[in-house]
């Protein structure tokens, strides 16, 4: 039964070691306070209540004409990282400073 | 249909809950044999639906609320209806669910549509009287327990004593009466004067079935505390410490983290108690605090992939167990849509698979094994080829008979022991 243990403790230092090679800055203390204040952290939201109350009125009026395409409809529904956002069409009018 | 996160029965197996993801709570209800339909008895069809929370902001600490329903506990019978508490992590309801099977016909001053009759149209006196109906059956919320946790609710446990139950969050246990929302008792508290001191975190509670002044509570550490309510008011001092004693040569990065506790339940009998970890899952006998008595091995093969199952998160994910009604056997789930059964007498342990593929309604389950050493063998699973995202996480036992819930992402089973 020993020898079982010693064989799981030599697999979990070996994983260890892996993780270690992969991620050499990973916290001193194994465990520790880091990834607690993480877990009580859960939820935690950057939000705006302007995106957060019209995506609200979206979904309760559905009757309600779209703006556009969904995928363009990027606000409302949450933060739009800027891989969401559409890129910016070129303006029409070129500015006179360019050039 | 979301993602199950909580699946229990009721005190006679009648009534099966589940609760989702997406804030519902959905009620089985066991059909009754008939002579007409013999091979129906035993099975489970929807009796209830109904949204038990929504999604809420705290606007104030920018935190998004979850609508997930984490426990759903039953309270046991007292009258015609039907009792439960459900929580998310902020607020915990109790939900009454009632049958309505008669309505009332030929009122005095309204129409039937309901409108209200003309005075001078009403000549003479009308007393209603009750007529059948087809059954409905509502669930409205009685009471609503708000605003007692700063953290987030794990565990909630109705006392013996049927008028209180506790709720448990990272840090702290409250003690409520089901009849007053607006105040509860703080048992519990182990939140450091300093959180950059924290060190452990409370993972589940559970009341003893039968001694209403008891209850446990297990950390992320891997100790269990008992308390005694009799003791003091704030039972920060514990009356028995469980921890299995662990050689200090032997620990890795890992060690803490899968000796975290992730649920906790005393026996039918109370005599014992079954902690799960990551790993494996104990029984203990509460008369012995230095060790389990009892330690079975869920899927031990795991312990060389944990590096991978920290990267994707997994080794933090938390498995209930349970006890069947005799307390001779305890279930658990596992990866792969697998789920175990330990039979503590024998010693015998079931790996059995729950997903379309291998259960066709009625017909017998196949047992799996996992493949650990380099030679598969036929019908074996290697483990590289486990699907991590496949995940029982919740499963139930019925308090009487061997039928069982288990609950695989978004899809509910429900399996029998084949009655000759």
């Amino acid at each position: 039964d020993s020898q079982e243990k010693d064989k799981g403790i030599s697999l979990e230092r070996a994983e260890e070691a892996k993780l270690k090679a992969k991620y050499p800055n990973l916290g001193q203390k194994p465990g520790g306070s880091d990834f607690l204040m993480k877990r009580l952290q859960k939820g935690q939201k950057y939000f705006d209540s302007g995106d957060y109350n019209m995506a609200k009125a979206k979904m309760k009026n559905k009757q309600l004409p779209s703006a556009g395409p969904d995928k363009n409809l990027v606000t409302g529904d949450h933060i739009p990282t800027p891989q969401d956002l559409p890129q910016r069409k070129s303006s029409l009018v070129t500015s006179k400073l360019a050039g | 249909a979301d993602i199950i996160s909580t699946v229990e029965f009721n005190y006679t197996g009648d009534l099966l809950a589940t609760g989702d993801k997406g804030g519902r709570v959905v009620i089985f209800q066991r059909e009754q044999e008939t002579k007409s339909r013999p091979l129906s008895r035993g099975e489970y069809n929807v009796y209830s639906t109904f949204q038990s929370h929504e999604p809420e902001f705290d606007y104030l600490k920018s935190l998004e609320i979850e609508e997930k329903i984490n426990k759903i506990r039953w309270l046991p019978q007292q009258n015609a209806a039907h009792f439960l508490l459900s929580t998310n992590d902020k607020t915990i309801k109790l939900w009454k669910i009632s049958e309505r099977d008669k309505r009332a016909e030929g009122y005095n001053l309204k129409d039937e549509d309901g409108r209200l009759r003309e005075p001078c149209r009403v000549t003479e006196l009308r007393v209603p009287t009750l007529k059948p109906m087809d059954l409905m059956v509502e669930a409205s919320p009685r009471r609503t327990f708000a605003n007692a946790h700063t953290y987030h609710i794990n565990s909630i446990s109705v006392n013996s004593d049927y008028a209180t139950y506790l709720s448990a969050d990272d840090l702290r246990i409250n003690l409520w009466h089901l009849e007053v929302t607006n105040r509860s008792f703080n048992i519990v508290d182990i939140k450091p004067a300093n959180m950059e001191e924290l060190t452990e975190v409370i993972t589940a509670a559970e009341f003893h079935p039968h001694h209403c002044n008891v209850f446990v509570y297990s950390s992320s550490k891997g100790t269990i505390r008992l308390c005694d309510m009799r003791s003091s008011a704030l039972c920060d001092q514990h009356s028995k410490f469980f921890e299995e004693p662990e050689d200090p040569s032997s620990r890795s990065f890992f060690s803490e983290i899968i000796s975290s506790i992730s649920d906790v339940k005393f026996s039918h009998s109370g005599r014992y108690m079954m902690t799960r970890d990551y790993l494996s899952v104990k029984v203990w006998d509460l008369n012995m605090e230095n060790r389990p008595v009892e330690t079975y091995q869920v899927h031990e093969y795991l312990r060389s992939k944990l590096c991978s199952l920290y990267e994707n998160d997994c080794i933090f994910d938390k498995f209930e167990c349970c006890w069947n009604g005799s307390d001779s056997t305890i279930m658990t789930g596992s990866y792969n849509n697998f789920f175990r059964t330990f039979e503590r007498s024998t010693l015998r342990d079931t790996t059995l698979e729950a997903s379309r593929e291998s259960s066709k309604p009625r017909a017998i389950l196949k047992p799996r094994k996992v493949c650990t050493t380099g030679k598969r063998k036929k019908d074996e699973i290697t483990v590289d080829s486990l699907d991590f995202n496949k995940k029982i996480l919740h499963t139930a036992w019925h308090p009487a008979e061997n039928i069982i819930a288990v609950a695989a992402t978004n899809n509910l089973y429900l399996f029998q022991e084949k009655v000759n």
